[in-house]
């Protein structure tokens, strides 16, 4: 149904970031719900947790600690509970060999983290706008790579 | 004699609702004027018969004819696409409001309301999936995909696929090998 909620999680070591993407999502007015977790242990431990409400995006940072981007992806990926969950990288490295390493891996979308406030707000409603093309016309998933 | 009477179409509406939706046993809540929303999916059944006693007091359900609507654009879009020998020459826009009845504004409008999207990047999104499909299950070059998806050149279709996901149709074709074979170990 339309007046459903988008839901999305974040996970970020950095309080700052948390704070600005819960922020941006705060001003888009785009329906969304908006959880955060401060690294892979936490969000793991929450996606796997019977009553959790699975996210259609899940924005994950790479560097982070206890468990890292990387690791988690790996651990969604292997998972076919989780297999509608649209994966964004989210982070401070633009490097070529990142951006493919974690595609193959099978992440969706690959976000470089914007300088300003302004174009993070653009940047998240096209995630956003684009996952929600991809989730209600039927498009094909694995082909569902985004670069921003 | 005569008697003068003053009416509350709100809550006469909010009566006529209440009592039609119980009636058919539907589980609602009225959100607010002019919106009520369904706590369970109806049947196609029930729904018609919804419709049908409301249309005697002048109710009209909108939302779904306007969802019933941009659902005909997406279709008659995607054929346009993935048919490409039924659109040669024909602008989209013409050939979306000469199918659908309406003016390419008003489509256009109610389309950007419900959608999160315009038509005109509906059409690209389309377009580009479609080169995905094609590049990926068939051996086409992407020369040979921008003439039969009616671009001007090979060049055009390869920015639009840059700037719709932000990689190159050949870095989009050797991540996607790469996640294959990688599927297969």
């Amino acid at each position: 149904m339309p007046n459903d909620y988008i839901h999305i999680i974040l996970a970020d070591d950095d309080e700052d970031d948390r704070l600005f993407f819960t922020d941006a999502f705060d001003e888009l007015n785009m329906s969304t719900k908006v959880n955060t977790f401060n690294d892979g242990v936490e969000l793991m431990d929450y996606l796997l947790c019977e009553e959790a409400i699975l996210p259609q995006v899940l924005f994950l940072d790479l560097n982070m600690p206890k468990k890292n981007g990387i690791e988690c992806l790996n651990e969604i990926k292997s998972n076919s509970k989780m297999a509608d969950i649209a994966i964004a990288i989210y982070s401070t490295s633009a490097s070529e060999e990142d951006i493919e390493e974690t595609f193959v891996l099978g992440a969706n979308i690959y976000i470089k983290k914007p300088s300003s406030f302004k174009q993070l707000k653009k940047v998240l409603s096209e995630v956003v706008s684009m996952n929600w093309q991809y989730h209600t016309n039927g498009l094909n998933k694995d082909n569902f790579l985004m670069r921003l | 004699m005569k008697l003068f009477i003053k009416f509350d179409f709100n809550a006469i509406c909010k009566k006529v609702l209440e009592t039609r939706l119980s009636e058919l046993n539907i589980k609602y809540k009225i959100l607010a004027f002019g919106e009520v929303e369904l706590l369970e999916k109806v049947p196609t059944e029930t729904y018609q018969l919804l419709t049908s006693s409301l249309d005697e007091y002048g109710i009209e359900i909108v939302e779904n004819q306007k969802s019933i609507l941009i659902q005909k654009i997406k279709d008659a879009i995607i054929d346009m696409v993935f048919n490409e020998d039924s659109t040669i020459n024909v602008k989209s826009s013409v050939y979306l409001s000469e199918k659908l009845g309406h003016s390419y504004g008003y489509l256009s409008n109610l389309f950007s309301e419900v959608t999160y999207t315009s038509i005109e990047n509906f059409i690209i999104i389309q377009k580009i999936e479609y080169t995905k499909q094609l590049l990926l299950s068939t051996d086409l070059s992407l020369t040979e995909i921008a003439f039969k998806l009616n671009y001007s050149s090979v060049a055009h279709l390869s920015t639009q696929f840059k700037n719709s996901t932000g990689i190159t149709p050949s870095a989009f074709q050797r991540i996607i090998t790469k996640r294959r074979n990688m599927a297969q170990q």
